[in-house]
């Protein structure tokens, strides 16, 4: 049997002590969690950072350093500090550092590395072994060398590299979610099937339980089934809990693309064990001819300034979207009239938060709201170019008259100074799998005793 | 007519990847999940998503009384057109139209 304990969803989540404490008394062979995953937005993996505070990144990472110390099993990370990127990867080293440092312990810790460098990527594109995906955005050399930080999915290979250096902690960059914790079950020569079909119910923690706040899941393999567990007071597993996480942010809920092959969830069997477990069968792992990873990569897509203005007065409210129309109108023509920019350096828009902000040119639903946030986004070629056409939109936001027969009104701005500067803003530019001879050729793996 | 949010139990979407959105229409029943099922064409989701029909994706799961809706994201989650990083608020899309 291989048993695997997962304390919840991501770091930085929390995790319920008491439900830890009884994974631990079940003397796992390994303690699995994520750190992250593109949910949160491009601007992580542009800029290599977490999103999570180092605070509470800090005292639940030293929380389950503890606890696998105390359950003598390794502990592993997958897409470390959100996004992956060697910079935040580094970050959660130096974090582990100073939390031994501190206690006055020992530990190797083994570091995976998933970044490309644009060089590797630009010649597998020309060497034809990159494919896209669908959709995927048009890519070339240029494109790839302006992406500030590029990332490959790791697969249970890699870190199956890892966890045999021995190591007790294992940090790794970008890794899919489900491979930190399909590895050692796979490793220790579980069925592929079954081991990441668990790995898919469990990335998320307890979230294919009930009380899904909870965190803390055990999962067990046997033979060809795996058992799943949650282990808080008031968690149940049942076979709809359970089956209904495969819908969760997959396109697909029976086929999952995964590093060397696609998991087929068709056929698989649910069954209760009792009131709070869950035992899978059927679960296929279809081996796939050639080994690819999934690429991620992230680049500054303008910079941008935002002014937020709030309109209460009904006459205003119920023309909103004529009064924003002619705002951008106007101030594009003085923003090219007063300033050196062309028409491809920036663009002015104004959302409307009350009305359509979400869903924009598809929503369908029209009301009168009792007030409306008048969200002005400046995005330009520079900084100083977004700020500076974020102020000459901010008159506009202050005082711009329906008619220039009314009196000049005045809105209501939160803050000073209004234009408030949101630096670059990143977009995520890949959507491809990269072909690789040998798994570890696109990573790199590290053994520090530390 | 009846909006599917008035015969669902819940309409949840969520990214897929910063490329996708999906829609799980959690139907509560095998009465309300047949009738969203034959009521709500994929052809008529693809219109309210502006999207082509034949980039849906469409799962009719009976065993959980799920109609699942996968859509290539309208934008691509965060760029500068993106408004919802997350992709929670295309559910409302669904939920509000209407079941024949």
């Amino acid at each position: 049997m291989v048993r695997v304990l997962i304390p919840s969803g991501a770091l930085g989540l929390g995790y319920d002590h008491d439900a830890l404490e009884r994974g631990i008394a079940n003397k796992p062979d390994l303690i699995a969690i994520d750190g992250g995953s593109t949910d949160s937005g491009p601007s992580y993996l542009g800029r290599g950072v977490s999103k999570y505070a180092r605070s509470s990144t800090k005292l639940e990472w030293a929380g389950l350093m503890d606890a696998a110390r105390r359950a003598r099993c390794p502990l592993v990370i997958g897409t470390a500090g959100t996004c992956g990127a060697g910079r935040a990867v580094d970050w959660l080293v130096e974090i582990t550092q100073e939390i031994l440092a501190e206690r006055g312990e020992t530990a190797k810790i083994a570091v995976l590395k998933s970044d490309q460098p644009a060089n590797r990527v630009v010649d597998a594109l020309g060497a034809n072994r990159i494919t896209p995906l669908t959709p995927a955005p048009d890519i070339d050399a240029p494109m790839l060398e302006s992406c500030t930080n590029i990332v490959a999915l790791a697969g249970v290979e890699q870190i199956t590299c890892a966890l045999d250096t021995g190591a007790d902690i294992v940090i790794a960059g970008r890794t899919t979610d489900t491979a930190i914790i399909a590895a050692l079950p796979i490793a220790k020569g579980i069925d592929p099937g079954p081991a990441w079909h668990a790995a898919k119910i469990g990335e998320c923690g307890a979230l294919c339980a009930t009380n899904p706040q909870s965190g803390v899941i055990q999962i067990d393999w046997e033979g060809a089934a795996f058992t799943l567990t949650p282990l808080a007071d008031d968690a149940r597993a049942t076979p709809h809990t359970v089956s209904a996480h495969m819908l969760y942010e997959n396109a697909d809920p029976y086929l999952l693309h995964e590093p060397g092959g696609t998991l087929d969830v068709t056929e698989a069997r649910y069954d209760a064990l009792d009131d709070t477990r869950v035992r899978v069968t059927g679960s296929v792992w279809r081996k796939a001819t050639g080994y690819n990873v999934k690429l991620e990569g992230a680049r500054v897509a303008g910079y941008q300034t935002v002014v937020l203005a709030v309109v209460r007065d009904p006459h205003y409210v119920t023309n909103a979207a004529t009064w924003a129309k002619d705002i951008i109108a106007k101030c594009t023509d003085k923003a090219l009239q007063r300033t050196s920019a062309t028409a491809d350096d920036f663009t002015i828009e104004i959302r409307l938060i009350g009305q359509n902000s979400v869903l924009g040119d598809l929503e369908t639903r029209v009301a009168d709201p009792v007030e409306i946030g008048a969200l002005g986004l400046v995005t330009a070629k520079t900084p100083e170019l977004a700020n500076e056409i974020g102020k000459l939109l901010n008159p506009y936001l202050l005082h711009h008259p329906l008619t220039r027969e009314e009196e000049v009104p005045t809105f209501a701005f939160p803050f000073s100074p209004a234009e408030i500067d949101r630096g670059p803003v990143y977009e995520f530019c890949l959507n491809h799998v990269m072909w690789l001879d040998d798994p570890m050729d696109a990573f790199t793996l590290e053994v520090l005793d530390a | 007519m009846p909006e599917v949010r008035d015969l669902a139990e819940k309409v949840r979407s969520k990214n897929a990847g910063p490329f996708w959105v999906t829609v799980d229409i959690f139907c509560g029943s095998a009465e309300a999940f047949e009738r969203i099922k034959n009521g709500l064409t994929t052809k008529a989701v693809a219109e309210r998503f502006d999207t082509p029909e034949q980039l849906l994706k469409r799962f009719d799961i009976q065993s959980l009384n799920v109609v699942k809706i996968s859509v290539p994201r309208p934008s691509v989650q965060g760029t500068i057109s993106d408004r919802d990083m997350h992709g929670a608020g295309w559910a409302a899309l669904v939920a509000e139209m209407q079941i024949a």
